[in-house]
């Protein structure tokens, strides 16, 4: 990638916006209200990078890979091909489809492949599927400058480039998706540059993160991540909190409220009020993973197949905003966020710091959602002259 | 004067309503608002009112100066951000770091606030700000208070809820915190405020307060007053005076 920074002379105070969306029997929409949400918090993006992610939008190629890459030479593209043709079936290559749109300016040449691990390498490997398709991602991205694969799940892609989200939107034509889960981000970049492979959402495999906040702890969670062969690349914060799930959750196979915990680790002064099971449970996880702790502000919403999850920082340095509608689970940084996608929602609530609000595919209970009521909405009724 | 606020930028509203208001317009309604910041900021002036029918978005009200806004729904984050003088009423909830640096008049919210409620607002040359939260607040109430009123209610709350979040009154150093109800006292931050319960005369302070508030949602004053409160206060006024200077 030629790592062009993009900076339109502004550093507007705001914060970055998120929005996402799951439908929790498995309904797939098109692109337009998750637009819509994040057109709304618009000023909170600043028009250096925004993206989204959509799960469930190649059910005809479900079991395949889908590898999407942006390439700034034809040179890197040569080479990434030949890379993909040694490691991988490619059952199908494509342009990504795009629509020209005044607001997005000079973009990578965009490309997808439906992707199988060739069976006999897979083999030599020893290792599972993901992990092949892991390591392989992480060699084009470290290795081959000009080239970036930004999404690498199945039957999921991620969409992202710098400019407003809305714009990016339109320049994806994403209302020609259809998708269970989406997630998107509006981007205030604040200490990392604007650029193509640094917007959100950043993605491994299946999954994908956006996020409002910064990582103080960025340094140490990628020297440990580094111990686990995750590289990188991005040159953005967020980046670690991908690989972080990725190794906890997928690979070390914590179920995902206590692969929050360690995210968001509770302080030692909470842990030492606890009963002693639970005090004995996150004085280990601490001690265990310390280097995963992410300290800082924060607001992040994950997903992977089956699941979309909000989390907070543990003293709340970000918003987040949670509701429910029918099936539907939403998240946002603002409450008008989740109207713009849903307008009478039967609940909204604001999750507590540290507290993750965990949606799952074929479940009608949401974690984190107040038990007592929480905030419901009141008096919303919508006027009209 | 009416205002359709559907698809409407903050920027057009709020200048729609700065202009009517310069010329002398004294009630608003603004209908289908979603979203829309700075709503009524830096607008002077007792007798106006603007009634607000949605979700307005973030700081509304900042550095008011006078005028009565009312939220039918729910309101957003930095609600009465350094207000002067005049009264914001929210008849649902309302989200975090609501009135930042307050100096003055009230913020009523009949439901649930959120984090750093009353971050280091501040009472001024005779004026003192209010916060009444009808419902529970999470953490970090009233950090680096520095003067004013701030009253947690807890009413409707369920078994199990807590009143207020950890960490309150940290960096306190003026103003008080009058909490209805039971409350660990491991949630207050004991190094910089004391906690006890709260006695004859400190009722008769916040009194008309809680009075305001009532008249606001029609709820029965004597009996919310009736029920114990507790006391938060600063132990010092200059907390970190020998932090940074012997």
């Amino acid at each position: 990638m030629s790592e062009e920074v993009f900076d339109r002379g502004r550093r507007t105070i705001s914060g970055c916006g998120l929005s996402g969306m799951m439908s929790l029997t498995g309904e797939r929409v098109d692109g337009r209200a998750i637009r819509a949400s994040i057109a709304l918090l618009h000023e909170r993006s600043n028009g250096l990078g925004g993206g989204f992610a959509a799960y469930g939008i190649y059910p005809e190629r479900r079991d395949h890979f889908a590898l999407h890459i942006m390439y700034d030479t034809d040179e890197a593209r040569r080479r990434t091909e030949s890379a993909l043709e040694d490691d991988f079936d490619v059952a199908q290559d494509e342009r990504i489809p795009t629509r020209p749109h005044p607001g997005i300016v000079n973009p990578p040449s965009l490309m997808r492949y439906f992707v199988l691990p060739r069976a006999s390498r897979l083999e030599e490997d020893g290792a599972t599927a993901e992990d092949y398709v892991l390591a392989r991602v992480m060699r084009v991205n470290a290795e081959i400058s000009d080239a970036f694969v930004f999404s690498s799940g199945k039957n999921m892609g991620a969409f992202k480039a710098v400019g407003y989200a809305e714009d990016i939107a339109a320049f994806f034509r994403l209302d020609e998706y259809e998708a269970y889960i989406w997630i998107a981000h509006g981007r205030f970049p604040t200490n990392t540059p604007g650029w193509w492979a640094g917007a959100h959402p950043f993605t491994l495999l299946d999954w994908a993160v956006v996020h409002n906040g910064e990582i103080s702890s960025y340094g140490i969670n990628r020297r440990y991540l580094e111990m686990f062969n995750y590289q990188c690349t991005m040159r953005t914060d967020t980046e670690v909190m991908a690989y972080l799930l990725d190794l906890l959750i997928r690979r070390h196979e914590l179920p995902v409220e206590v692969a929050c915990d360690v995210l968001a680790a509770p302080f030692w002064e909470q842990i030492e009020r606890m009963p002693e099971e639970r005090r004995r449970l996150y004085s280990a996880l601490r001690q265990v993973y310390g280097g995963a702790l992410v300290n800082g502000p924060f607001a992040i919403i994950f997903a992977r197949h089956g699941e979309m999850v909000g989390l907070n920082d543990r003293i709340k340095l970000r918003p987040l905003v949670a509701a429910r509608k029918d099936s539907w689970l939403y998240l946002s940084s603002e409450e008008s966020g989740i109207r713009a996608m849903c307008a009478r929602p039967d609940l909204v609530w604001a999750p507590r710091a540290g507290q993750p609000v965990i949606g799952r595919l074929g479940s009608e209970v949401v974690a984190g959602e107040p038990a007592h009521g929480g905030r419901i909405a009141v008096g919303q009724e919508a006027t009209s002259e | 004067m009416r205002i359709d606020a559907s698809d409407l930028h903050y920027r057009d509203l709020n200048r729609r309503i700065r202009e009517a208001a310069a010329a002398g317009t004294k009630s608003f309604d603004l209908l289908n608002v979603n979203g829309q910041r700075y709503i009524g900021d830096g607008i002077a002036g007792a007798e106006v009112e603007i009634d607000i029918h949605g979700v307005p978005g973030n700081d509304l009200g900042a550095f008011m100066d006078g005028p009565t806004i009312r939220v039918h729904g729910n309101a957003q984050d930095a609600v009465a951000n350094t207000m002067n003088a005049g009264r914001i009423i929210v008849d649902g909830h309302a989200g975090d770091v609501l009135g930042y640096g307050m100096r003055g008049g009230e913020l009523l919210v009949r439901g649930k606030v959120g984090y750093r409620v009353g971050i280091h607002m501040k009472a001024y040359r005779g004026r003192r700000p209010v916060i009444v939260a009808g419902g529970t607040a999470g953490d970090f109430l009233g950090e680096y208070m520095a003067g004013g009123l701030l009253i947690v209610l807890g009413l409707e709350t369920t078994n199990g809820e807590p009143l207020i979040g950890d960490w309150c009154a940290t960096g306190m150093h003026g103003g008080a915190i009058y909490l209805r109800g039971e409350v660990d006292p491991r949630q207050v931050a004991s190094n910089f405020a004391d906690l006890r319960a709260a006695d004859a005369e400190d009722l008769q302070d916040i009194r008309e307060s809680v009075e305001a508030f009532c008249e606001a949602f029609s709820l029965d004053a004597g009996r919310i007053l009736g029920d114990g409160f507790m006391r938060v206060g600063p132990i010092s006024h200059r907390p970190y005076g020998a932090k940074y200077a012997a």
